[in-house]
């Protein structure tokens, strides 16, 4: 379950305010990107009741539209969501021994997390970035031309990261 | 060096900011557009020709004089920011390299149509462009481009950037306008069209974000001026986004003049193929128009040079030509198998089919289905006829074309190298270990004398 923040709840009011008085409901998808923030990447039941309650609109409603689009995950997911891209222009630069070699170093299968809770490797469908593949999403972040040798460090850095 | 509209200031460093806009010309246009009706800026988008950059082609001019005004009630410029298309990048680059150029054409836009409050759809994983977005839009506002009363004009008007949330269909003008009503992005019968009755059921144009930036250049040099860049319907510049298999691939804004070769093959674009390999195949608009062998790309059925412009990408129908789609231009080296990439674009389909009409959900999912198996060598001959047969049953029978979109890739495909499919089925081990290569598809074309 989460409560959003004083300072949250401001900015809820003012995405609703962009939209025409009793139609709120255009800002599901804005709430449900905060709340998946708030709530270590995923939406549960509950957390999808209280922006309901805040909307004013039906649970159904949430959970029809959280279930439709792939950015909102319904399980839980790893600390580092990793999204790599393997559709055509990324499969033509690589991209499937990308997602081979992560497989391998992390030990886990597509859609699995790691025992150490820290990686959730995610196959993604394109992203928009073709011009710079191989490429993954990493939360609000796009990490472009893709190497065995980029991944490495990578999960080194992120592995600190999460030290810290 | 071809004429730059969009990205002439793409050197510039800081043309990011406000300021630095500004004095290379920005807002100009905006200035010129307060003092005209709004009904000639509408006129002067007509008279350049430009159409919709999104991918269909649609001319813009037209579509915005279908917009209805009823009195009393409230009309949206919706700007449809969510490039989705495999193989396109070219709004992402504008928004996040030219904010305010795109600013600028949303408000002209925005004042030409009466849109008080426009919105921006953009693709949920673009997410860090909103925070650029909205800087650019405060910029503007602390400068007097937007809010209430505009250059005195009397005009307000807001905009607003709106995150989506992973969906291609969202893309479709319909379903986007569901998705920003907060709905799933399940597309709309049509009849009504959003021009009459779109976001909460006001009238509504959707345009896509290059389309509005193009509306500057057009209002700085006028419609007729603009409309003599190009060659025949194919009006004013385009930007490609170039990827695959090339030495320099970003994204190129082109006049449409300019050969299919000398684009993959100058070093101002593409830069020809890494490692000197030859060029196989081509998508020159997006993944979901139809796939040309090297020699259909370079010359047309005809044997004549093929050009980067609307008509001439299109010459030979979908038997032997292609279409200018969204730009986004996949190349194929020599090296790449046809079979593996239509099946990952078949998945793509089958991932973002919203599952409303039953050829599409359905359909997606058994091209799928047998594309893998015909790639893993697990392929029937029947199959490539069963393909055939399932894409057809698609094409056409569904309420948005994301249905036609899954189809053609397949349609050519098999059109164009049903050898390649025949090779994986009778070489199930084979081409588990090799692909089949280059094979003819980049051999002169023997075009008959007509009599």
């Amino acid at each position: 379950m989460i409560k959003f923040s004083e300072e949250k709840l401001k900015e809820v009011k003012e995405l609703i305010s962009r939209y025409p008085e009793g139609k709120q409901k255009s800002a599901l998808i804005p709430l449900l990107h905060m709340a998946q923030d708030e709530h270590e990447g995923w939406l549960d039941a509950p957390v999808m009741d209280y922006v309901a309650e805040i909307l004013g609109i039906l649970p159904i409603e949430v959970y029809e539209v959280a279930t439709f689009y792939s950015m909102f995950n319904t399980k839980p997911v790893g600390k580092y969501l990793l999204e790599v891209c393997r559709t055509g222009p990324c499969m033509l630069n690589g991209s499937d021994e990308i997602i081979e070699y992560i497989k391998e170093k992390l030990g886990i299968s597509e859609g699995e997390t790691t025992a150490d809770g820290l990686f959730t490797l995610k196959p993604a469908e394109c992203l928009g970035a073709c011009g710079y593949a191989p490429m993954m999403q990493l939360g609000k972040t796009y990490r472009e031309h893709l190497t065995k040798e980029k991944i490495d460090k990578l999960i080194d850095e992120l592995r600190g990261q999460a030290k810290n | 060096m071809g004429v730059k509209l969009l990205l002439e200031h793409d050197k510039v460093e800081g043309i990011r900011y406000y300021d630095t806009y500004r004095k290379h010309g920005g807002y100009r246009a905006a200035e010129k557009a307060f003092k005209m009706a709004p009904a000639d800026i509408v006129e002067e988008v007509k008279k350049s020709g430009l159409r919709g950059r999104g991918g269909a082609g649609f001319p813009t001019g037209m579509k915005w004089s279908f917009l209805a005004k009823p009195e009393g009630v409230p009309r949206h410029l919706v700007c449809n920011a969510d490039e989705s298309e495999p193989g396109t990048f070219k709004d992402r680059y504008l928004m996040e390299f030219h904010p305010h150029l795109f600013i600028e054409g949303l408000l002209i836009s925005s004042f030409a149509l009466g849109s008080n409050a426009t919105y921006v759809y953009i693709r949920g994983e673009y997410a860090w462009i909103p925070e650029i977005l909205e800087q650019a839009i405060a910029e503007a506002k602390n400068n007097g481009w937007l809010g209430k009363n505009i250059l005195g004009s009397g005009f307000d008007c807001e905009i607003y950037v709106h995150r989506g949330a992973g969906a291609y269909i969202c893309g479709e003008e319909t379903a986007l306008i569901e998705s920003l009503e907060g709905k799933r992005g399940n597309p709309r019968m049509k009849p009504p069209f959003p021009a009459i009755q779109g976001v909460w059921m006001r009238p509504t144009v959707v345009n896509n974000v290059e389309t509005i930036a193009a509306v500057v250049p057009i209002i700085n040099m006028g419609g007729d001026e603009y409309a003599k860049i190009g060659v025949g319907k194919s009006t004013g510049t385009k930007l490609l986004s170039v990827c695959g298999n090339l030495n320099k691939p970003g994204v190129y804004e082109i006049d449409m003049t300019i050969s299919v070769e000398e684009f993959i093959y100058s070093d101002e674009y593409c830069g020809g193929i890494p490692k000197g390999k030859r060029l196989k195949a081509c998508i020159p608009g997006g993944s979901s128009v139809p796939i040309i062998p090297a020699n259909l790309l370079l010359k047309t059925a005809k044997g004549e040079t093929r050009y980067m412009n609307y008509e001439s990408l299109s010459d030979g129908g979908f038997v032997s030509g292609s279409m200018m789609g969204s730009g986004g231009f996949i190349v194929l080296d020599e090296d790449q198998c046809v079979v593996r990439h239509t099946m990952t674009l078949a998945r793509f389909y089958n991932h973002e089919s919203c599952g409303q009409c039953s050829p599409c959900r359905e359909g997606t999912g058994w091209m799928y289905k047998i594309l893998k198996n015909i790639e893993y060598g697990k392929g029937k001959m029947s199959d490539i006829d069963l393909l055939w047969d399932i894409q057809r049953k698609i094409e056409g029978n569904t309420i948005c074309p994301l249905g036609d979109a899954a189809a053609w890739p397949v349609a050519a495909a098999i059109r164009h190298f049903r050898d390649e499919f025949e090779w994986h089925v009778k070489n199930p081990d084979e081409s588990q270990r090799r692909n089949y290569g280059l094979a003819h598809y980049a051999d002169p074309i023997h075009v008959a004398a007509t009599a």
